[in-house]
């Protein structure tokens, strides 16, 4: 290309700090949503008696803006950082990257609009309908065209671990998003799924968990393998347990989306099956955790000083026990238990606040100073803050949807000794109110280190100017 | 072939090439590729 060729001596930066700044925005205007929909579960009164802030249109809002959004925005951010430093050359078709860049914020405003007038293919996390799909695949494919493009004309022998990780995210996702969304357009906003009965709930559990572990798992594993060693300054503990992890997870995330369909329709063996995959993920899973976790052996005094890090370790601690809590959530018998309940809600938020944020977090607050030509943040107080804020929102989180969960569990199952339920439904609506509080506040407090974080990456950048990043001279460690 | 020959086979042949990788990994976990590839992210630092 001739583009790239005449931009070689740099990296191509632009484009990682539009996404970031906009990683932030969404990710404050995504929570608030949350925090809405949180309060209208407190209050159904605040859905104002309109359709368009009714719950059941801002809950697929919040959903779509926190992770494809702010979890979008920031896996552009971040991949398209790690593949031009890690293959020592700048972004393959500068103009493609922007494409993307603005293609995506497309796909966030027509979500943003067309959710809320009540535009639904009724497929959780993939409610978009099909005209916006077709403009996801194309800027997804784009996205593909970039990053393995900037992988083959790379500097280097080897292509780094986050970037194996970054692929596969970008590959799978593609796959997803194409078979899940494949339907029959009736009219402008209106289709149907090209799939029927159980075989559609399944393309769509297979869809839905994929989505977990790859947008929401790999992605993110990509950025823990290099923003981890870069912070705490040392190479990652084990290069073969990152392979081993890395095909380990390839392997068994496809076949656990079953779980997400106990003692439904679908057959008995699939659900076994996706139950028994589920157990096996944890030890992948784990893999990647202690690998690092023990990124940081010999530096552990680095946690005190580096709020940084900090949200990188706690966020790799929240992945552990999310994973942890997955499969365990996933064996039939505890499922007959936690599924339709908060538990579930609380275990999904475990892992996006815990692990997504924070990880997310901790990557752009080390990006966004050097992409602005700074030594750090604006102030470093407040990302203290932030970590303290969020960190005990995510608990005060958890914690009350575990109580609320596991109590709605129980009073659902429980039977008088003539046979019939000890409680009607409305009273295990009722016995949650008090959690439900909980769960807002905790909510209110995590959106309120987003803010800080917002107004310190805007001093940040003010301050700064754009960065020119020069890309090394290659020969000398090859 | 029927359908479910080729599932199986898919399953097995997958398997195989998981357990190969694990064997490819233990071989080379103290090759200098390996300890290249891991310090990739430290070749380019200037600060």
């Amino acid at each position: 290309m001739q583009l790239t060729n005449t931009q070689s001596a740099t990296y191509n930066d632009g484009v990682i700090r539009q996404f970031s700044i906009m990683a932030v925005v969404w990710g404050v205007v995504g929570m608030l949503v949350g925090c809405v929909i949180a309060a209208q579960l407190v209050w159904p009164e605040l859905n104002l008696g309109l359709p368009w802030t009714s719950f059941g249109r801002l809950r697929p809002l919040h959903t779509n803006a926190v992770i494809f959004a702010f979890g979008g925005c920031t896996l552009f951010a971040t991949s398209y950082y790690v593949v031009q430093r890690t293959c020592q050359t700048s972004l393959f078709c500068g103009k493609l990257a922007s494409f993307t860049f603005w293609g995506w914020q497309a796909v966030i405003l027509a979500a943003a609009i067309s959710l809320p007038l009540g535009f639904s293919q009724s497929k959780e996390y993939a409610e978009l309908e099909w005209p916006i799909d077709i403009l996801i695949a194309v800027v997804w494919v784009s996205y593909a065209v970039v990053f393995f493009g900037t992988i083959a004309k790379r500097k280097v022998k080897h292509i780094y671990v986050a970037n194996w990780f970054f692929g596969a995210f970008i590959l799978t996702v593609a796959l997803l998003h194409i078979v899940n969304s494949a339907a029959i357009p009736v009219g402008y906003m209106k289709s149907y799924s090209a799939y029927a009965g159980v075989q559609d709930a399944m393309v769509q559990w297979w869809y839905g968990h994929n989505a977990v572990g790859f947008f929401l798992t790999a992605g993110f594993l990509g950025i823990m393998y290099y923003f981890v060693p870069k912070q705490a300054n040392r190479p990652v503990y084990s290069y073969s347990l990152s392979i081993v992890h890395f095909w380990a997870l390839i392997f068994t995330y496809m076949w656990a989306g079953p779980h997400h369909l106990h003692y439904t329709a679908l057959p008995d063996w699939t659900q076994s099956l996706g139950m028994a995959f589920s157990l096996i993920l944890l030890a992948p899973s784990w893999g990647g955790m202690i690998n690092g976790m023990m990124t940081m052996s010999g530096a552990w005094h680095k946690l005190r000083s580096d709020p940084i890090l900090r949200f990188m370790i706690v966020s790799l601690s929240f992945y552990g026990m999310s994973t942890f809590e997955g499969p365990m959530m996933a064996i039939k018998t505890v499922n007959s238990l936690s599924h339709y309940t908060d538990w579930t809600v609380g275990h999904v938020h475990s892992g996006a606040l815990g692990w997504v944020g924070l990880v997310s977090m901790g990557a752009l607050y080390y990006m966004v100073p050097r992409l602005f030509g700074q030594k750090q943040m604006h102030s470093m107080k407040a990302i203290e803050l932030h970590f303290w804020l969020a960190t005990v929102g995510i608990v005060l989180y958890i914690a009350s949807l575990w109580i609320s969960g596991v109590m709605e569990g129980l009073m659902w199952r429980a039977i008088n000794t003539d046979g019939t339920l000890t409680y009607t439904f409305v009273e295990s609506v009722k016995a949650k109110h008090p959690y439900y509080i909980i769960r807002l506040l905790g909510g209110l407090l995590y959106l309120s280190g987003m803010v800080i974080m917002l107004w310190n990456v805007i001093k940040t950048a003010t301050s700064g100017k754009p960065a020119i990043a020069s890309i090394p001279p290659v020969a000398a460690h090859a | 072939m029927d359908i479910n020959t080729l599932r199986i086979l898919t399953t097995v042949v997958s398997f195989i090439v998981f357990i190969g990788i694990l064997v490819w990994v233990w071989r080379n976990r103290n090759t200098s590729d390996f300890k290249e590839a891991a310090n990739l992210p430290f070749e380019d630092d200037q600060s």
